[in-house]
């Protein structure tokens, strides 16, 4: 397929502004029970500002890559059957969720609601921020799920696919938070730091899954199927046109195999190894521009996913466009 | 229900690419609009398409046989794009099973050309929205055009008779007999689509012959010759029966 950055810009911008307000759930979830020190206000409200930066970022991002933007609230018309309708009612929904999150931290209108013995007493926030954990987890679901849901795309027909959006969304928004964090507490940036090196390993690991699985799939169609000749020598001589069209751009990254290759060893570098070692570093030494690049390499690296995890979907339809 | 489709020969097709030009034309000249068509007499020419005929060699030289393969959108029974679509563009309709796509919903995300596994959907750069074979929906009903020619461009123009149109759920029709005397079959059937549009693959008509058959059993003469003629003022048989 032709990986096509405004979909790539999306998808990992959202992921981490998911991620960042899952962290600072998780930091709120935490001071209740009694683990953490309560942060103030602005903790959450400038998290959550960041966080809803990131996903406007990355809704902005995504209109570029329709042909007819201002028809884009027509898409949530097939909710019941497809997955990219969902992901366009979950989105705002989850954005909307943090916004009036980060409203309520900031104009710190914070009051205790249910007291009763089914419902033990908790904050509004925090049940805002539970809300929002949900609609999270439905909004990596919904956005894995579009590509997952196309059993021909078999490079993308696997439970690993959503797995791996949540994760590496999960991983990203994580290391922004520690971060972030390192301005307001170092208690929460060794929460979040270590949350983040443990979800960037759980991620290493099935986005590795995933190449392994990738690379032993046998493709079920083949020349014979899609022409129906059965005969085991089957040549294209011709496309039928001399230029080029959708055919030949869409569905086909336009680079060499060998581009292809290194790119899947940059991001298995940009986005793993090296941000963990920066996080260890940062860390350990508490500097903070450690973790920022941090944040920076594993963004860079995830880009590099995302356009690797397009470029690989081997689409059926170019069987029937090998030659000129 | 009716499910029109078309039905391609695949013994007939010589790859004239008459079905893709006349499709062109018609839904260039219609009330859809223009398909885009970029730099068609200069360098790097491109455009949208509803029909595209590919051409394949089968076997090794010099056993080969050229298969020309015309393909346009199959119109399947359970068509990936329509389920996939956000806005509802895309739709199969009840009345005779036409896959369509409503060209003021699109959105041109092209999500639907992803789930088309025969890649029948393109994108009308210039309109920015999803195109597709319509069946000449706009043909087929329309009454002001003679009967014999309420039917998709390409059928009527190609020169082979190597399209056929009609209603693969009649088993009467001309189609569905086609699909059942010729071995008619679906494309990349693994993945359920079923599509209605089916081929008819290359057959090779042959009789066998019997080496018995090649030499006349009773040829007492050992000569394929005249039978001698008798006396001619002798009688013969004929004679009785003759007048």
């Amino acid at each position: 397929m032709h990986p096509a950055f405004s979909v790539i810009f999306l998808t990992t911008l959202i992921g981490a502004g998911q991620g960042l307000f899952l962290a600072l759930v998780t930091a709120e979830a935490f001071s209740h029970m009694g683990a953490l020190a309560l942060q103030e206000h602005n903790f959450y409200s400038n998290g959550s500002l960041l966080s809803l930066g990131l996903l406007i970022a990355g809704l902005v991002a995504s209109f570029f890559h329709l042909g007819h933007p201002e028809r884009a609230w027509r898409s949530a018309a097939m909710w019941r059957t497809s997955w990219l309708s969902r992901e366009v009612i979950a989105l705002p929904a989850f954005m909307s969720v943090v916004f009036i999150y980060g409203l309520l931290h900031y104009l710190e209108w914070n009051p205790k609601i249910f007291g009763t013995a089914a419902l033990p007493e908790t904050d509004l926030t925090l049940m805002v921020g539970i809300i929002g954990i949900v609609l999270c987890f439905t909004l990596f679901i919904c956005t894995g799920m579009i590509y997952a849901c196309l059993k021909f795309l078999q490079e993308w027909h696997t439970p690993l696919t959503p797995i791996n959006y949540t994760l590496l969304g999960m991983s990203s928004g994580f290391t922004l938070a520690t971060a972030f964090a390192t301005q307001y507490s170092l208690e929460m940036t060794g929460l979040f730091g270590t949350w983040a090196i443990i979800l960037t390993l759980a991620a290493l690991l099935t986005r590795t899954a995933s190449l392994l699985r990738n690379k032993r799939i046998k493709h079920r169609s083949s020349l014979r199927t899609a022409i129906g000749v059965r005969h085991n020598n089957i040549q294209q001589k011709s496309q039928g046109s001399m230029g080029g069209s959708f055919n030949t751009r869409e569905y086909f990254h336009g680079m060499s195999a060998a581009f292809l290759k290194s790119v899947k060893w940059i991001f298995l570098l940009l986005a793993f190894p090296l941000p963990l070692l920066l996080l260890g570093m940062g860390l350990s030494n508490d500097v903070t521009v450690l973790l920022v690049l941090a944040f920076i390499v594993q963004y860079v690296g995830l880009i590099a996913e995302r356009w690797f995890f397009f470029a690989q979907a081997n689409h059926p339809q170019n069987l029937y466009y090998q030659t000129i | 229900m009716t499910q029109l489709a078309l039905v391609i020969d695949l013994n007939v097709c010589v790859g004239c690419h008459a079905c893709v030009t006349s499709c062109k034309q018609w839904n260039t000249s219609g009330a859809a609009g223009s398909l885009m068509d970029d730099n068609p007499y200069d360098k790097d020419p491109t455009g949208t398409f509803f029909n595209r005929v590919q051409t394949y060699e089968v076997g090794e030289f010099p056993n080969t046989e050229t298969v020309h393969f015309p393909k346009s959108c199959l119109h399947c029974e359970d068509p990936p794009c329509v389920p996939v679509c956000p806005t509802g563009a895309s739709y199969k309709r009840k009345e005779d099973g036409i896959v369509l796509v409503d060209y003021d919903k699109c959105i041109g995300c092209n999500y639907c050309s992803w789930a088309c596994p025969y890649g029948a959907r393109e994108i009308d750069e210039k309109q920015k929205v999803m195109k597709k074979c319509t069946l000449c929906v706009d043909r087929i009903y329309d009454e002001s055009l003679p009967e014999t020619e309420r039917k998709p461009a390409c059928v009527l123009a190609c020169p082979t008779s190597a399209r056929l149109f009609g209603d693969v759920h009649d088993p009467e029709s001309e189609v569905s007999r086609a699909i059942c005397e010729s071995g008619g079959y679906p494309l990349m059937p693994e993945w359920g689509t079923q599509p209605a549009n089916h081929y008819l693959p290359r057959r090779k008509t042959t009789i066998k012959l019997h080496e018995d058959e090649l030499t006349r059993a009773d040829n007492p003469l050992k000569k394929d010759g005249r039978l001698p003629r008798t006396d001619p003022d002798a009688p013969f048989l004929e004679d009785s029966v003759s007048w």
